[in-house]
């Protein structure tokens, strides 16, 4: 029996599907200073398995890493150190800011902490919680997915400039959990 | 705990009345002058069984009502041989913030002295190695002092800033 051809044949664009098979392996760069640490753990762990997501290679070298999760507060003396890794992770990239402290500094209006670490590196999705919780910061994952899908390229940048990119052609958040 | 034996101990060697004792619950505390803190401190340590320097630390007392001096650092001391705890307490003012480093005595004083010098900029004579423990080494500033603000003199916003073009 001879299959029809044209039944094993679709026709997608490039970029369409290099974000899809980037989305789905993602692979994380756990930059984990506090509390939100723990949370992370425990969404990499087997009760909330980030692995069905694609997402559960963390690797502490910034080279294989294309996601950074900046998961607790950043004070002035480890920004540096942030920056660098942010700069040594290889295109495409994309960072997630993990609960208050990373976001905003949170309740630490101090001389020494970072008051929200989008001052001095781009962030594409923030995660809110203090800690968050994991399902919040699988959400995150989720709508970073979806940004992928949508404004990824094949060989450009990770994301289009968020300047470029108007907030009505965003992807509405959460658009993925029916339940909402 | 009874404090007699070193209280006697203290007398014999300084002289009765050399130190002013306070004592809040079971918190024993020694203030020294502060000419006398050196002889003091290795009395302690050689003579009277302080083994052990469990901390060093710094009080600001600027604003402080009834303060006479800027500064008070703390040395807290444990004996291991009896449980015995003693609190050293020496005033330091401006212009002159030096005290005796104590590293000699106990090993275990160099980072606290560190930490204290980094913190309230008093610094250690004869310490081995007096640098910032802390801070990054270009922080300009001692922010634990009661004049120095809050949220800083804009160290935590002194950074480039990396975009999605440059990055």
């Amino acid at each position: 029996m001879a299959a029809d051809p044209l039944e094993n044949v679709f026709l997608t664009r490039l970029n369409t599907v290099a974000s899809w098979c980037r989305k789905h392996s993602l692979w994380p760069m756990p930059f984990a200073t506090a509390c939100c640490g723990i949370e992370l753990m425990a969404t990499g762990a087997s009760k909330h398995d980030l692995a069905r997501f694609g997402a559960e290679v963390f690797r502490f070298s910034p080279r294989q890493c294309d996601l950074m999760i900046v998961a607790g507060r950043v004070v002035m003396k480890m920004l540096p150190v942030l920056q660098r890794i942010w700069l040594q992770m290889p295109e495409p990239k994309w960072c997630i800011s993990m609960g208050a402290c990373a976001s905003s500094g949170g309740v630490f209006d101090t001389y020494a902490v970072v008051q929200g670490i989008d001052r001095f590196i781009p962030v594409d999705i923030y995660v809110p919680g203090c800690p968050p919780r994991p399902e919040q910061l699988i959400q995150g994952i989720i709508d970073l997915q979806a940004r992928i899908q949508k404004h990824g390229t094949f060989n450009g940048p990770s994301l289009a400039s968020p300047a470029a990119t108007p907030l009505s052609a965003l992807p509405a958040l959460a658009s993925s959990d029916p339940g909402r | 705990m009874t404090h007699d034996v070193t209280l006697k101990k203290l007398n014999d060697r300084f002289g009765a009345g050399s130190f002013e004792t306070s004592q809040f619950r079971d918190n024993f505390r020694l203030a020294c002058p502060r000419e006398r803190i050196a002889a003091l401190l290795k009395f302690l340590k050689d003579d009277c069984g302080f083994d052990l320097l469990v901390d060093v630390t710094a009080v600001d007392y600027s604003n402080y009502p009834d303060a006479r001096d800027r500064f008070g650092v703390i040395y807290a001391l444990l004996s291991t041989e009896t449980g015995e705890r003693l609190f050293v307490k020496v005033f330091v003012n401006d212009p002159d913030l030096t005290l005796p480093s104590v590293v000699p005595l106990w090993q275990g004083a160099n980072w606290l002295e560190r930490e204290v010098f980094d913190m309230f900029g008093i610094r250690f004579d004869g310490h081995p190695d007096l640098r910032r423990i802390l801070l990054p080494d270009e922080f300009a500033a001692f922010p634990l002092r009661k004049d120095y603000p809050l949220r800083g003199r804009g160290e935590r916003h002194n950074f480039p800033v990396l975009s999605r073009t440059e990055s």
